[in-house]
């Protein structure tokens, strides 16, 4: 059994790889905010970046806060192999945010025995080795009972609309 | 028709491999100079004959250094696929492509890694970079920051999703790892040669991405180099003992990744799989029913099962009944991964479960199937069905 992984026990994260393409995200998350692409002609949202729109083959796009909520789509516990950057298990997971895209983070503040899919979660923010850049990271949202504790199964409460 | 231009106009006539160890204690270039020798020995050709190259994107041996081993006297064509080992069978479709068109005549088709001993092993946790060794992704910039390092942590959150829309247990799973420790236990050249397991020893090993990747899931890292020779039928006929490529194939999807694909809406399908099952069966008329034998790239159990999914050999969620009906096993109606697969054999990327195709449809394989006439090869975008000559 593994205690509940609390923020306070994450290590300081690798510093991404930083891209011409990419630094808005990192940036905007030092700065304490979820952002994505938006296309400046249709209006699709992106993630991961992209240099154009793939509906519309509009090249300029504006860069919008999300609301940071979202569900878990999948997970993971990592247990091996190990780094020294991480503690183990590490809690992988997949976001489903409201506004429609996914991203790849870290489930914090969380007991494993209540991560499922579905779960509604929110986003948090945790530094890099880079002080002006920092990843996004979600937590159990508050407010929302701990139903179960089905993992991967197919009783576990599936909650996304996609 | 995609693959119409190629349908039997080429095959291969040549495989030759290292042994397969955990320590090589040669270099890559090395390990691929011994497997390309013994490959052009099995077709009796020789270097010279050799006028095209191919392999991964991710191969560490320069070509350059290969000419120079081998002597061979002059290239006209060379090619590399990216994808890492989901692209491994597109280097059967890059030779069959350069051959039926005229612009090569014996084309040599190589993987050569030192997955185990290297400086990098396969599996090891490690930081990514914006791009991926050329390997034709960006996507582990966005894994890396949170501690997913590995294909197995990139493939666990496809899996979990998986297992949770068609309720798939890890015990599920571990049914499909005994009967490929099945045939491995009596493949000599196999990592786990004489070492079967059971369900119990299955669900005992530890925990590599819970609730999908158990190690016994895993694929083996190995250290060794894998050869064919790929000519035309009409030269082919002239060598001891050709393998007819029927039809080689990729599909790769807008938002694919190396090994996974963590963005499409379903993750729990594999739609790379189902265009290229399009390519291979709907596009060329062959028919799922008329292959003897599968080798699937399995380089994590659950690969293996949407994989037989996307492919359309069981409906979606199905694998769990098909492998627990024991029809891919030993004695099955079409057995699967004869050499023990990825997981029991070793991983040479994927390009040893098209050298056991071929030595199944030789009549030469350490477990050989009574009827082998047709073979498919899947890594899950690239793909090769194979047909006795
Ligand atoms: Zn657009």
């Amino acid at each position: 059994m593994v205690d509940t992984i609390t923020a306070m026990d994450a290590l300081t994260h690798p510093v991404p790889a930083v891209t011409e393409d990419n630094a808005f995200f990192w940036r905007a998350a030092g700065q304490g905010r979820l952002v994505a692409q938006r296309c400046a002609a249709c209006g699709l949202l992106r993630h991961p970046p992209a240099v154009g729109c793939p509906a519309c083959h509009c090249l300029d796009h504006d860069v919008v806060e999300l609301s940071g909520r979202g569900q878990v789509y999948s997970y993971a516990l990592l247990h091996h192999p190990r780094s020294p950057r991480f503690r183990y298990p590490v809690v992988a997971v997949l976001v489903d945010l409201e506004e429609g895209v996914r991203v790849v983070s870290n489930l914090v503040d969380v007991d494993p025995a209540d991560i499922r899919v579905g779960l509604p979660v929110e986003v948090a923010f945790e530094p890099t080795d880079d002080e002006e850049l920092a990843v996004p990271v979600f937590r159990p949202r508050t407010g929302t009972a701990r139903t179960g504790t089905a993992r991967g199964g197919a009783g576990a409460t599936d909650g996304d609309a996609r | 028709m995609s693959g119409g231009g190629l349908n039997g106009r080429t095959a291969i006539v040549g495989i030759g491999a290292t042994e397969f160890s955990q320590a090589a204690g040669r270099s890559e270039t090395r390990l691929a100079t011994e497997a390309i020798l013994a490959a052009l020995a099995d077709a009796g050709l020789s270097t010279a004959d050799v006028d095209g190259l191919v392999s991964y994107t991710i191969d560490p041996v320069e070509e350059t250094e290969l000419v120079r081993a081998l002597g061979i006297p002059e290239i006209g064509w060379s090619s590399r696929v990216p994808y890492g080992g989901a692209g491994s069978q597109g280097v059967l479709l890059h030779a069959a492509a350069a051959v039926a068109s005229g612009v090569a005549n014996v084309v040599v088709a190589y993987r050569a890694v030192r997955a185990r001993s290297g400086a990098r092993r396969f599996g090891a946790a490690r930081a990514g970079g914006a791009t991926s060794s050329h390997s034709g992704t960006t996507a582990g910039q966005w894994c890396a920051p949170f501690g997913v390092l590995t294909p197995a942590s990139w493939m666990a959150l496809n899996a979990t999703r998986y297992m949770h829309t068609f309720g798939v247990s890890s015990e599920d799973l571990g049914r499909a790892v005994v009967g490929l420790r099945d045939f491995a236990a009596t493949n000599p050249a196999a990592r786990f040669y004489g070492r079967p397991i059971t369900l119990d020893d299955h669900q005992a090993s530890r925990w590599i991405a819970e609730p999908a990747i158990r190690l016994f899931d895993c694929c083996q890292e190995t250290d060794g180099a894998v050869a064919l020779v790929v000519t035309a039928a009409d030269r082919a006929r002239d060598t001891p003992a050709p393998v007819t490529i029927a039809v080689a194939a990729a599909a790769a999807l807008a938002g694919q990744e190396v090994a996974t694909d963590h963005y499409s809406p379903d993750l729990s399908v594999m739609t790379g799989s189902t265009a290229l099952a399009r390519r291979l069966f709907d596009q060329t008329g062959i028919q799922r029913g008329d292959l003897d034998l599968l080798m699937v790239y399995d380089a994590f159990t659950p690969m293996l099962f949407m994989q037989l999914e996307g492919l359309g050999f069981c409906g979606p969620g199905e694998a769990k009944d098909l492998i627990a009906s024991g029809a891919l096993a030993r004695g099955g109606s079409l057995p699967a991964n004869t050499n023990g697969g990825l997981i029991g054999e070793g991983y040479i990327h994927g390009l040893n479960l098209t050298t056991e195709a071929v030595r199944q449809l030789r009549g030469t394989a350490a477990n050989q199937l009574d009827r082998a006439e047709l073979a498919l090869v899947s890594a899950s975008r690239t793909g090769v069905i194979l047909a006795r000559a």
